[in-house]
């Protein structure tokens, strides 16, 4: 790979008054150890927007995805430094509930995950731990969550059926109703397509771009076509640093830094 | 992966050059064959068009392939896009060359103006001076001798105005002159178009090197008066 | 008018078939999975294998070195013959047959050896070799898969220790060790990173010019890319098989041109 400045770096400013800001980050290094895997990112993302995160792996696009909704909490080496701004609220401070904050920001990763459980319990899982118990209300969440998942259609008759009897691409959308079944503002996606197929990896990002309406998306991708498709903002990464954040159409055709214009013209050297 | 389109971009550029030259030829020899009212060079120009239309062709077949199966994003892509419109604009001017020369075939003995011929061959000149440039400008992607070419456009206008007024006069004066200063008039408008294309690329190097759509031709103002 | 530009398209006929698959069925119990495919392949050519999930791609990929003989409750009907003979005749010997046709797995599978034994482990299996044609054949196999120079210091490492691109590139230089005349791959960058994607995608253009590659991909672009000859596959039968460009240009079915274009509404 080829030795790229840190310092050649764009970060497109997003006025305030424009646009909305849902979550974002302010110089936030992540740790494993003694070794260092992001380094002062700082990042923001407009709410029901799509923005991509790319770069190689190592890049640390994932780790930092995952270090949004502190997923990197459970791995005991791991140390975050800095902030996560999410409705005015440092959410990488101490005190914080994680398992209340996941309900904000939900999680969806690359291989569909369903429970070995029926379509049902899946969505209503988490739904009934919080203590929603009244069927009537779940009824209408699971017919709602799948309608918005684009699932509803093709799973409405079978809903006590085993999740697992699902194709991939229906499983990963039964997965992203599931994190949506909490009414989340934020929806984490970690490479959400690339076990899949073309058809079913169609209707994932189908599914995304109408969720945009709702919700406010970060998707961590591989396929740099899917991030050209679906996405609005682009950020990309490079050996753990974020070396340009701009609008997607600016990547794709007129990036700044010359590392992204490499990478997206698949200039690896 | 990258070797693979690389060449393929490469042959690309190369080819495009080539078709650059080409034209540029059947410019030269159109304007020299209507000054020394040479009907056989003429009819070379007009017979050899076909090669540069299949150039053209080629070089489309080949930008069409390039996309369908590199999918080529900034500035790959702008490369393509750049052959495909430029290599048009050249084509075109291959178009008014011939054009050129059918005027010098059917010129029949007519009075010659040897004033008008003059300029018309200094315009000529500067034509394929700007033909050069821009191939030049377009190898080494330079955007900024792009821009100064498509100033020199002014020159060439300034010649199409004065061998216009030449010709009304001559015209008013001496009806037997007629029939020639038409073809005159036809031929300046000719290589005043070629010029126009020449501006055209220059817009397009514009483009290849900053991704910024610009309009460099200034016929809208000159057509106000 | 354009004779001239044609003239620049390689002559795909002169290259002899390697293998030849008629008529191929095949039935996983009562369900049919193949339904009667004709295909030829070329030495020297990489032929991309297309289509969605469950058309019967890696169905057939994987007929082509008898690798379905494992699963149970398979039937296959039809002849699939590497150069001239039918692999399917009783008393084939599939050992010598995948030694010929090797394959290579989505997921980098390399054995939790060295990375010396992984590739020599076919070796092994046949006839006795000298340390120093073993110390040949890896290093050859390796420069082919484009991975001996970040491995070379190392070979006696397992091979668990490399990255998920050099494992794969271990994997394909383990089965080229055998000297195979095809190599059959399965989805072999979907579980990669584009930068890892990309030295694969390089070597098995450079590897065409000494044996003849037939890939199975989701990734359409890798199909465009690298291939010369696409078969597309739609639901047990083969719909569409041309020029890799003909299909990404001009296919002549519309089902070949909906799944390429993405519609699949």
């Amino acid at each position: 790979m080829q030795n790229y400045s840190f310092d050649d770096t764009y970060f497109l400013p997003l006025d305030p008054k424009k646009h909305e800001i849902a979550i974002s980050t302010d110089d936030l290094n992540v740790y494993y150890g003694d070794n260092q895997a992001i380094f002062d990112a700082s990042l923001q993302f407009e709410r029901f927007k799509i923005t991509a995160l790319i770069g190689a792996s190592g890049s640390g696009k994932s780790t930092y995805l995952r270090s949004l909704n502190r997923m990197n909490d459970n791995i005991a080496s791991a140390k975050v430094t800095g902030k996560i701004m999410y409705r005015d609220l440092d959410i990488n401070g101490s005190g914080i509930d994680t398992y209340e904050m996941r309900k904000h920001i939900g999680m969806v990763f690359q291989r569909p995950n369903p429970f070995s459980k029926s379509i049902y319990d899946n969505i209503t899982f988490a739904p009934k731990r919080h203590g929603l118990k009244d069927k009537a209300k779940l009824d209408e969440m699971v017919e709602t969550t799948l309608k918005e998942a684009a699932l509803w259609d093709q799973v409405k008759d079978d809903l006590h059926q085993s999740a697992l009897a699902l194709s991939g691409g229906q499983q990963q959308r039964l997965c992203i109703a599931r994190a949506i079944a909490m009414k989340p503002d934020i929806l984490l996606l970690d490479e959400p397509a690339s076990a899949l197929d073309p058809i079913s990896t169609s209707t994932v990002e189908e599914t995304l771009i109408r969720l945009r309406e709702h919700y406010t998306i970060i998707i961590v991708t591989h396929n740099m076509q899917q991030a050209a498709r679906i996405s609005d903002y682009t950020a990309f990464f490079h050996l753990g640093h974020v070396l340009e954040f701009n609008t997607t159409k600016e990547i794709f055709t007129t990036p700044k830094v010359k590392a992204t214009d490499d990478y997206v013209s698949g200039h690896f050297g | 992966m990258r070797r693979v389109f690389e060449d393929e971009l490469n042959d690309l550029h190369v080819r495009f050059s080539e078709m650059g030259m080409m034209v540029n030829e059947a410019i030269y020899k159109s304007v020299k064959a209507f000054i020394n009212h040479d009907k056989e060079l003429a009819r070379d120009v007009i017979t050899s068009d076909h090669l540069i239309n299949e150039r053209e062709v080629d070089l489309e077949k080949r930008s069409f392939e390039l996309i369908a199966l590199q999918q080529p994003v900034t500035t790959d892509l702008r490369t393509i896009v750049t052959v495909m419109k430029a290599s048009s604009d050249l084509e075109r001017m291959g178009d008014h060359a011939v054009s050129i020369s059918k005027s010098t075939i059917r010129v029949k003995g007519t009075t010659r103006v040897p004033k008008v011929e003059q300029d018309i061959a200094s315009m000529a000149e500067l034509v394929k001076e700007m033909v050069n440039e821009v191939l030049d400008a377009y190898v080494k992607s330079d955007d900024k001798r792009a821009l100064q070419i498509a100033n020199e456009d002014h020159g060439i206008n300034h010649y199409s105005d004065l061998i216009y007024e030449t010709c009304l006069e001559i015209m008013q004066k001496d009806p037997a002159t007629v029939p020639g200063s038409m073809d005159y008039l036809f031929v300046s408008s000719y290589l005043e178009r070629i010029g126009d294309y020449v501006t055209n690329i220059c817009e397009w190097i514009v483009y290849l090197q900053t991704g910024k759509i610009v309009e460099l031709n200034s016929n809208a103002k000159e057509d106000d008066f | 008018m354009a004779m001239a530009i044609e003239a620049t398209e390689p002559d795909k006929t002169a290259a002899p078939p390697i293998i030849d698959t008629e008529d191929v069925h095949l039935w996983y119990g009562s369900n049919e999975a193949l339904k009667g495919i004709n295909l030829t392949f070329k030495e020297h050519e990489i032929t991309a294998l297309i289509g969605p999930s469950g058309c019967g791609k890696s169905t057939y990929l994987r007929t082509l070195n008898r690798m379905n003989d494992l699963i149970p409750g398979v039937t296959i009907k039809g002849e699939v013959k590497l150069k001239g003979k039918d692999i399917y005749a009783p008393g084939n010997d599939t050992v010598s047959l995948r030694k010929e046709v090797g394959m290579v797995f989505q997921q980098p599978n390399p054995f939790p050896f060295s990375i010396y034994d992984n590739v020599t482990y076919g070796l092994r299996l046949g006839k006795q070799h000298t340390r120093e044609q073993l110390d040949e054949a890896v290093e050859t196999a390796l420069r082919q898969a484009a991975v001996w120079e970040e491995v070379k210091d190392k070979l006696h490492d397992s091979a668990l220790g490399l990255s998920g691109g050099q494992q794969q590139r271990v994997c394909i230089a383990r089965v080229l060790a055998v000297k195979p005349d095809v190599v059959l791959l399965d989805e072999p960058t979907s579980a990669l990173d584009p930068i890892s994607s990309s030295q694969i995608e390089s070597m098995l253009v450079a590897l065409k010019k000494d044996y003849t590659i037939i890939l199975v991909t989701h990734n359409m672009s890798q199909a465009s890319r690298i291939s010369d000859r696409t078969a597309f596959f739609l639901q047990g039968h083969l719909v569409e098989y041309d020029d890799t460009k003909t299909i990404f240009l001009n296919p002549h079915k519309k089902e070949t041109e909906d799944y390429i274009s993405g519609r699949f509404g």
